[in-house]
């Protein structure tokens, strides 16, 4: 059976006698500032992001903590702190600076950096068998722009934002709170983060899409790729498509800002609908770019730990395709009430709900895949059913809120807080634990404790779902978001959510003290720790890889076809 | 400094093909994001989206006319200043039942309340929004920017009439009232006469 875990071991490093010279490592400055090895630079990428999921997790107990009660508790002291007033305003000023930091760190800084820019610059060589991105050096310029997008985004917590310090717009910096609304350098510099993460993302899209055109190992055609490489694939072509349209409509921002355009400005015969025009339609298929990765690693996970070929692997290739394309035609669903008319509204909702096709293609055939399959729960596999199934609850709340005419009711209320989370901090978050279980090993070349994973996980499904089931309800009531204080009717499912934070917090530690046992104690990890379920090409390479792999690159034929685990017929 | 090994000169080359191609679809973007602005104005100009009217020539005007059946429609007049705006306007009349396809005139009265000249623009829409492509206006003060001498009252009319086209088109059904709504701006907001507020 295990056909391919030895099919292209390393021995071709071997014959060739270049295997002192593939470990050989540049000193630390060289290695880690300097870096043009995609493993290198994804492991910077990871542990970037865990810093800034860090940060922004830290920043959702903030809130939780002052949303636990009704009234203000909190925020005037954190006004202070932070070098602001003493007065109500400036409290309020602190929590819309709280909601901004809280979405612009978990996207830009944490979701992004960690699928795309972590796991996708790992793995994605690795999978077609290349020996690194197209581009070294241009990756490593990826990587410093996020963080210094992420500095500036900082810093601008420091200066001051209209009310108070910092940028207190909403991630969406709609306009006119954005422009007229917000006097100070805060905004600027919150949209200069955003300049420089997009522009760093934007390289980051055309080195995964040269490196997946041009790069990959002889006989390994388009559809023998893994589905994680398709999903990197399809995401970088989101990025390469929405994040220009999202850098054009903040440079207008910029510019109505300083330079007395009035490109948002209805004096001069602007419109404020039109940046949430083009804010959305860069902003929805931001949501896939936050999710297709994780659907990819999914894949991966599921056909492993099911000894399984994936189940319609060209349909599930295509759905991430369909998801893509349709992804740029529903924007106006997420502005229902700006004053769209019925036929607009009709047609958005309809291309909406479509989305729900290839998305269930995905779900039905994760599904199918286990079916029948030899299951065995290791850690990323419970990781991947909990997403499965949190995804799910997430999609189905979303096609409630697809609706032009319910939306009118729930528009800006908790059930938009509650879906939303259910698809990212559940969704996309889960994956990427699935995905950190799967590949730790091969990263690291350290086993994690499987019961600390199985722990870590079990604590986190039970505070997330405490964090957010309730919000469902307090948005059918009528709570809505981006409210620090609330009526005393909320008090009790508020509370019941922030003792889910609590939970989900503790629940961090397992993943932390699981990091440094693996680290410090962890058993060694096998080139391939899943066994015969694990095909993909990375699983051919001792744990960790060598510094440089695939010197000779590795051979892909049809006996090789490793989404299907039969033996070899030759 | 140890790096791989050298990319075989066509892959390097057909690289720089694909990348260079990839960056010209993220500039490409990047042009259509900011052709949306004029795109966006043409398309509201073209199909009155979002309550956006027309204007008309006189000779459109007359066909209209000719077109009228006699049916009538009540129009409403509403009128709004910015913030930071010193000007009292409003209608001269709340309401006003006009027959669809003739030509009516409506009048708005301005007054500046400050002590500097000002000049003004108005921004207009209607409600509900698809009558915005039946709604013509001939002449009308938001054409063009209104200057107020300290003190100074004006009157100011607007030519309009609605398109009798509106009679056919089932999305107007059971629309009895068209909202005509204007908001006056300061034309460019002078650094010296009113700051915009500050913290």
């Amino acid at each position: 059976m295990a056909t391919t875990a030895e099919g292209f071991d390393i021995h071709h490093d071997h014959g060739h006698g270049a295997h002192d010279h593939a470990d050989h490592k540049p000193g630390f400055f060289a290695r880690w500032f300097m870096s043009t090895n995609h493993k290198d630079i994804g492991t910077m990428y990871l542990i970037f992001a865990i810093i800034a999921g860090i940060v922004g997790g830290a920043i959702s107990g903030i809130m939780r903590v002052e949303l636990q009660e009704p009234g203000i508790q909190y925020l005037q002291w954190w006004a202070q702190f932070m070098g602001g007033g003493n007065d109500l305003n400036t409290a309020l000023h602190m929590w819309n600076v709280f909601i901004t930091a809280h979405g612009l760190i978990m996207v830009f800084f944490m979701v992004m950096p960690a699928m795309i820019g972590g796991f996708g610059n790992w793995f994605v060589p690795l999978m077609i068998g290349a020996p690194d991105m197209a581009f070294p050096r241009m990756n490593n310029v990826s990587f410093w722009l996020t963080v210094a997008g992420f500095f500036s985004l900082l810093f601008s917590l420091f200066v001051p934002g209209g009310t108070g310090p910092g940028a207190g717009t909403g991630w969406t910096v709609y306009a006119p709170l954005s422009t007229s609304g917000s006097v100070g350098p805060a905004v600027d510099f919150a949209i200069f983060s955003l300049h420089l993460a997009g522009a760093g993302s934007i390289l980051g899209a055309t080195n995964f899409i040269t490196t997946i055109f041009n790069m990959r190992a002889p006989g390994m055609t388009l559809h023998k790729m893994p589905l994680f490489v398709w999903s990197v694939l399809v995401t970088a072509f989101l990025l390469l498509l929405a994040l220009p349209v999202l850098a054009a409509a903040i440079t207008m921002l910029l510019t109505d800002r300083n330079f007395g355009t009035t490109f948002f400005n209805p004096a001069g015969g602007g419109d404020p609908v039109l940046y949430q025009h083009l804010f959305w339609f860069f902003g929805h298929p931001e949501v896939y770019i936050m999710i297709l990765p994780g659907f990819g690693m999914i894949s991966q996970i599921v056909a492993t730990f099911s000894k399984k070929p994936v189940f319609g692997y060209l349909g599930m290739a295509y759905a991430m395709v369909a998801i893509g394309v349709v992804g740029f035609i529903v924007w106006a669903h997420h502005m229902y009430t700006v004053g769209l008319d019925v036929n607009t509204k009709m047609y958005f909702t309809a291309a909406t709900m479509v989305i729900a096709v290839p998305t269930g293609v995905k779900i039905f055939s994760w599904i199918a895949t286990m079916w029948g399959g030899s299951l065995s729960f290791k850690s990323p596999m419970v990781w991947s059913l909990g997403f499965i199934f949190l995804f799910t609850v997430g999609g189905v709340t979303g096609v409630v809120l697809a609706n032009g005419g319910i939306d009118d009711n729930l528009h800006d209320t908790y059930y938009v807080v509650a879906h939303f989370h259910y698809v990212l901090s559940m969704g996309a978050v889960f994956s990427m634990f699935a995905g950190f279980y799967y590949w730790f090993p091969k990263m690291s070349g350290r086993m994690h404790s499987e019961l600390l994973s199985h722990i870590h996980f079990w604590t986190f499904f039970v505070g997330v779902n405490v964090i957010f089931f309730p919000q469902h309800f307090l948005g059918m009531q009528g709570m809505p978001r981006r409210y620090p204080d609330y009526a005393e009717a909320y008090h009790f499912w508020h509370q019941i959510s922030s003792y889910g934070y609590y939970i989900m917090a503790g629940s961090m530690l397992f993943f932390f003290v699981n990091i440094l046992y693996a680290l410090m104690a962890g058993k060694k990890a096998e080139a391939n720790p899943w066994g015969e379920g694990a095909t993909t090409l990375e699983w051919t390479l001792p744990s960790p890889p060598p510094y440089h792999q695939f010197e000779t690159l590795p051979v892909i034929t049809d006996a090789h076809d490793y989404h299907d685990h039969r033996p070899a017929t030759a | 400094m140890a790096s791989a090994a050298p990319l075989s000169p066509d892959t390097a080359r057909s690289n720089l093909r694909t990348g260079a191609m990839a960056l010209a679809g993220a500039l490409a973007m990047l042009g259509l994001g900011y052709a949306s602005v004029p795109l966006y104005r043409l398309f509201c100009q073209v199909t009155g989206f979002g309550g956006t009217t027309m204007i008309a020539s006189d000779s459109k005007a007359a066909a209209a006319a000719a077109a009228a059946t006699g049916q009538t429609i009540s129009i409403r007049f509403d009128a709004t200043t910015a913030m930071g705006m010193p000007w009292t306007f409003t209608p001269a009349q709340a309401t006003d039942t006009v027959t669809i396809g003739e030509r009516d005139i409506a009048t708005y009265v301005a007054r500046n309340n400050s002590e500097h000249t000002i000049t003004g623009v108005a921004t207009f829409n209607v409600t509900p929004e698809q009558a915005g492509k039946y709604f013509n206006k001939v002449q009308c003060f938001c054409f063009t920017e209104q200057t107020l001498a300290p003190g100074q009252e004006v009157t100011m009319p607007v030519l309009y009439f609605v398109d009798p086209a509106m009679l056919e088109d089932p999305n107007m059904k059971g629309v009895e009232q068209i909202t005509l709504s204007y908001t006056f701006h300061r034309a460019e907001a002078p650094q010296d006469a009113a700051p915009r507020s500050t913290d």
